[in-house]
């Protein structure tokens, strides 16, 4: 009985209205807009205007022009997404079971540190990672790194802020699908199992697949479309394609190359989206 | 207190007699199911009524529609002689104790119970609402938050805010279905006293057929949609009308059985070969096969040959099979030379012996306690349900 | 002994390191807001000062400016993100309509967009409609009302979804019109919902970059400013401004929880 009731009726249709169409107007029609863009005459400015062209060939040159920026942006993304599902499964492992009455607060304390705006903390990495920096330091008196080696600059540098900055779009799924997790479950696997590591991977880890799946692509499709880490504490040489359309689009004014670089960025994502859903078996996230 | 008089008038207008809730062809379809099938139904004025019957029998469907909660496909709901079938919710003069108090978790106690007031725009709401808290105890507790108090006072603040309306028709939903025994019994009796203190109409769901007997003047038993028998509890348990009712309101012996001769007063019946016989007002059943019905609390129990104090209807030829000792009372089943164990509960007055397993007996019950329910009729129907609660 | 104490506590232990981790930049931000640094371009720490919180917008040329504009379309992001978004959730969760699914998926896909597509997307549609001289304010506005509306919805419904409706039963049995019924009870019991929904979207709003840039003309947001004086020499007010927002977040975020403990507390 206490099932909801949907009503049916105009009064469903009026309210969905605006939401809609704002959605459709400015997120729909944009796309639509962009793959139009893609395909116009690549002779095309801001100043000599536009032209629809069927220009196919917008998309054969920035794909054989920028490549290896696309794979460095899969690759950078994947890395940071892996790194975030360690430190993230951790954290939230720790507060759905370990937290007790503190539960809460560590949940809030998690979210926290994001409401900082992403562009000063992300300077403060670079602080963090900076030539004479404390961690420079260290890691050269270690000899991990050599007496000239620098972070700043570096893959490590680029994707070490991409973990950070996304960390909590790991942490909050993964603490939703495990904190859902029946306890008894767990210690119930503790008789079965004598090792907790392999009572972990039977048990917790499956049932918190869930959250693994919708954690994983929250984190790996903004990393992958960023730029802002790159800019802040890579260089050139880590340019992502992120990086690339926003040149394209505001510096070099080539739109029809930035846009259809945009759709290639768009559709290998849906198509990682689609294989990586069917194959963890999890469509009902979509 | 308008609307007395208003119900006044239409009565004398209509010539209606009945000025209870009246149902009449009451039918309600799901898509995949019909809920409620022609019902017809008086609730007279006044009275504690309920609806008894085991989960998913339509009695909560048929409470919602008289809320207002819910349309019925077909047929009329009449309240004081007013159509009140398609009224909205809010415009009838109907309140509801829903099963999970559904109390607003953002209002206090008090504004919980002055709510029905408020929105009927009554001037005067802090008086009658301290008086409601009074009458359920709760006047220490008013400025609490529902999620601050137990299940019982939950339950009595859900109580308080229903009646405060006096409602023509307080309609209650399972209402204590959440509660633990003890509390159940205590919440009983402090219902039937509110009940007789304001004197309003209460209609009652639920599947104890324990609470509906204990509680209510009139219960009716319901399955699958139709209301099977309506009477006064003592009635309906004492001389059932169907299988159905005989399993569900307590337990009953149910024998197949041939009926022989019908006489004005009295149907005599052929049970495995012993001539029984059963008052005509008691007989239920058209047809040449009957179940002899007989509750185990009427069934005596002796040694063979022990003159036992029924005349009338003696078995003998019993096995005991088993003995459960209770204290109060012994039951005892008793395997019949047809193969079938039959139910006996005796009291432990002290003068008479106990049987053990194994011992041979023979089984006696007056007449006038026995009655005969139609062949057709599943033999047990309600048994499980009503052993469930 | 120590092993074992160890062993029940080094997940927890772990877990609170993982956490000191996401804390320092926010160390630095505050550190920074009291320095002064060495020279212009170099951001290290140097010197302790009051000034950068003093005097926040002198020698931070633009910032206050930019900051000003943030609140604003926040503000108004927000504002129209919540509006738009509450009522399309009461729409998916009380009322009935065709093309449910697709409806579900055009509210999902923002989500899972990167957000330097949605942002070209939008500057494509811009240039193409002729807009492209009229980038600013409005532009940036339109933009963060669509990413934020997908969040409101996914907040509200999920209140909605969870709250119990024979509560609404419960009113309209108890003579409350449907416009009572939705004032008194339902509204009230969604409004945390929503008020949850407006902090996200605001915070979403205020710090966006990628979208923003892409569709801002000649306006500056504060994310832009840093954007720009970055390379040139951060201005230690910036961090200042990093502070407070962090604060305003802990105060916010800490006082909902104190709350929330407190009502726990009253019922025990």
């Amino acid at each position: 009985m206490s099932e909801t009731v949907r009503r049916r009726g105009r009064v469903g249709y009026l309210l969905l209205l605006p939401a809609l169409l704002w959605l459709g107007v400015f997120f729909v029609i944009p796309f639509y807009s962009l793959m139009a863009t893609s395909l116009y005459d690549p002779g095309g400015s801001d100043f000599r205007g536009y032209r629809m062209a069927w220009a196919w060939g917008n998309y054969s040159e920035v794909v054989h022009a920028y490549w290896p920026e696309l794979v460095r942006s899969l690759v950078y993304g994947a890395v940071a997404t892996l790194l975030c599902l360690v430190l993230g499964y951790v954290l939230a492992y720790a507060i759905a079971f370990k937290a007790g009455r503190w539960k809460n607060l560590m949940l809030v304390l998690v979210v926290a540190p994001f409401f900082t705006s992403f562009l000063i903390r992300t300077l403060s990495w670079k602080l963090i990672l900076a030539d004479d920096g404390f961690v420079v330091n260290t890691l050269q008196a270690a000899h991990l790194l050599g007496a000239d080696g620098r972070l700043l600059a570096t893959p490590v540098a680029v994707i070490a802020g991409l973990t950070y900055n996304f960390l909590p779009y790991m942490v909050l799924p993964l603490y939703a699908s495990l904190d859902k997790i029946d306890h008894l479950l767990i210690e119930a696997s503790g008789d079965l199992y004598a090792n907790p590591f392999v009572g972990f991977f039977k048990v917790t880890w499956p049932l918190s697949l869930p959250g693994v799946v919708s954690g994983t692509l929250l984190t790996f499709i903004p990393a992958a479309g960023d730029f802002i880490n790159v800019k802040l504490l890579g260089s050139p040489n880590q340019r992502m394609i992120g990086n690339v359309i926003e040149s394209q689009f505001t510096d070099a004014n080539n739109y029809p190359a930035a846009a259809a670089l945009s759709v290639v960025l768009m559709a290998i994502i849906v198509a990682i989206v689609l294989v990586y859903v069917r194959r963890a078996g999890t469509e009902e996230l979509l | 207190m308008s609307q007395v008089a208003d119900t006044v008038e239409a009565t004398a207008e209509t010539g209606e007699e009945f000025d209870g809730l009246r149902l009449r062809g009451v039918t309600k379809d799901f898509a995949t199911f019909t809920a409620v099938d022609d019902l017809d139904l008086d609730v007279p004025r006044g009275s504690f009524f309920a609806l008894l019957g085991p989960s998913g029998c339509g009695k909560t469907t048929t409470l919602r529609m008289v809320a207002g909660l819910e349309t019925p496909t077909s047929g009329t709901i009449t309240l004081a002689g007013q159509d009140i079938t398609h009224d909205r919710p809010y415009r009838r003069p109907v309140n509801t104790v829903f099963q999970s108090y559904a109390l607003f978790p953002h209002l206090d106690v008090f504004e919980n119970v002055a709510f029905g007031l408020r929105r009927r725009r009554q001037r005067d709401v802090k008086g009658p609402v301290n008086e409601m808290l009074e009458l359920v105890e709760l006047t220490s507790q008013a400025r609490k938050k529902p999620a601050q108090l137990s299940g019982g006072q939950q339950q009595r603040v859900a109580l308080a805010r229903a009646l405060i309306n006096k409602p023509e028709v307080l309609l209650l939903d399972e209402p204590l279905g959440a509660l633990d025994l003890k509390l159940r019994r205590a919440m009983q009796l402090e219902l039937k006293r509110i009940q007789t203190e304001v004197g309003l109409t209460f209609v009652h769901v639920t599947h104890d057929q324990e609470e509906a007997m204990t509680m209510a003047d009139t219960v009716a038993v319901m399955n699958k949609g139709v209301i099977e028998q309506l009477g006064a509890p003592d009635q309906l348990y004492e001389n059932p009308e169907s299988t159905f009712v005989a399993n569900f309101l307590g337990q009953s012996n149910l024998i197949e059985g041939r009926v022989r001769s019908r006489a004005a007063d009295v149907v005599t019946v052929d049970m495995h070969g012993i001539d029984v016989s059963v008052p005509a007002a008691r007989a239920h059943a058209d047809g040449e096969l009957g179940w002899v019905g007989i509750r185990p609390e009427k069934v005596l129990i002796g040694d063979e040959g022990e003159a036992l104090d029924a005349p009338g209807n003696t078995i003998p030829g019993g096995v005991v099979t088993d003995v459960s000792f209770y204290g109060v009372s012994t039951q005892y089943l008793v395997r019949m030379p047809w193969g079938q164990e039959l139910q006996v509960f005796e009291q432990n007055t002290g003068r008479r012996r106990l049987f053990r397993h194994g011992d041979r007996v023979e089984l006696s019950w007056r007449p006038e306690y026995a009655f005969l329910l139609d062949h057709h009729q599943d033999a047990s129907a309600g048994a499980q349900q009503g052993a469930e609660e | 002994m120590i092993g074992r104490w160890l062993r029940e506590r080094i997940v927890l232990i772990l877990g609170l390191v993982v956490l000191v981790y996401t804390f320092v930049p926010i160390a630095i931000v505050v550190a920074m807001s009291f320095n002064i640094p060495p020279s212009r371009n170099v951001y290290a720490f140097d010197r302790f000062t009051l000034d950068n919180w003093a005097h926040p917008c002198i020698g931070a040329e633009g910032m206050c400016e930019s900051l000003g504009v943030s609140i604003q379309i926040g503000l108004l992001a927000t504002l129209g993100a919540t509006v738009l978004g509450t009522l399309a959730a009461f729409a998916l969760v009380r009322h009935d309509f065709v093309g449910r699914s697709s409806t579900n998926l055009l509210i999902f896909l923002p989500m899972a967009s990167p957000e330097i597509v949605m942002g070209s997307s939008l500057l494509a549609l811009f240039v193409s409609a002729g807009f492209a001289g009229q980038l600013g304010f409005w532009t940036i506005l339109v933009a963060h009302i669509m990413f934020c509306l997908s969040f409101v919805v996914v907040t509200v419904r999920a209140r909605l979804a969870g709250m119990d409706d024979t509560l609404e039963q419960a009113a309209m049995d108890l003579y409350a019109t449907p416009t009572e019924t939705f004032w008194r009870v339902t509204f009230p019991l969604v409004f945390p919902g929503i008020l949850g929904a407006a902090l996200l979207s605001f915070s979403l709003s205020f710090d966006d970059f990628i979208v923003t840039n892409l569709n801002a003309g000649q306006t500056t947001t504060f994310p832009m400013y840093v954007w720009g004086v970055e390379g040139k020499g951060v201005p230690m007010a910036v961090n200042v401004v990093g502070t407070l927002m962090f604060l305003v977040s802990i105060v916010i975020v800490v006082g909902g929880e104190l709350n929330n403990r407190r009502r726990a507390r009253a019922l025990a």
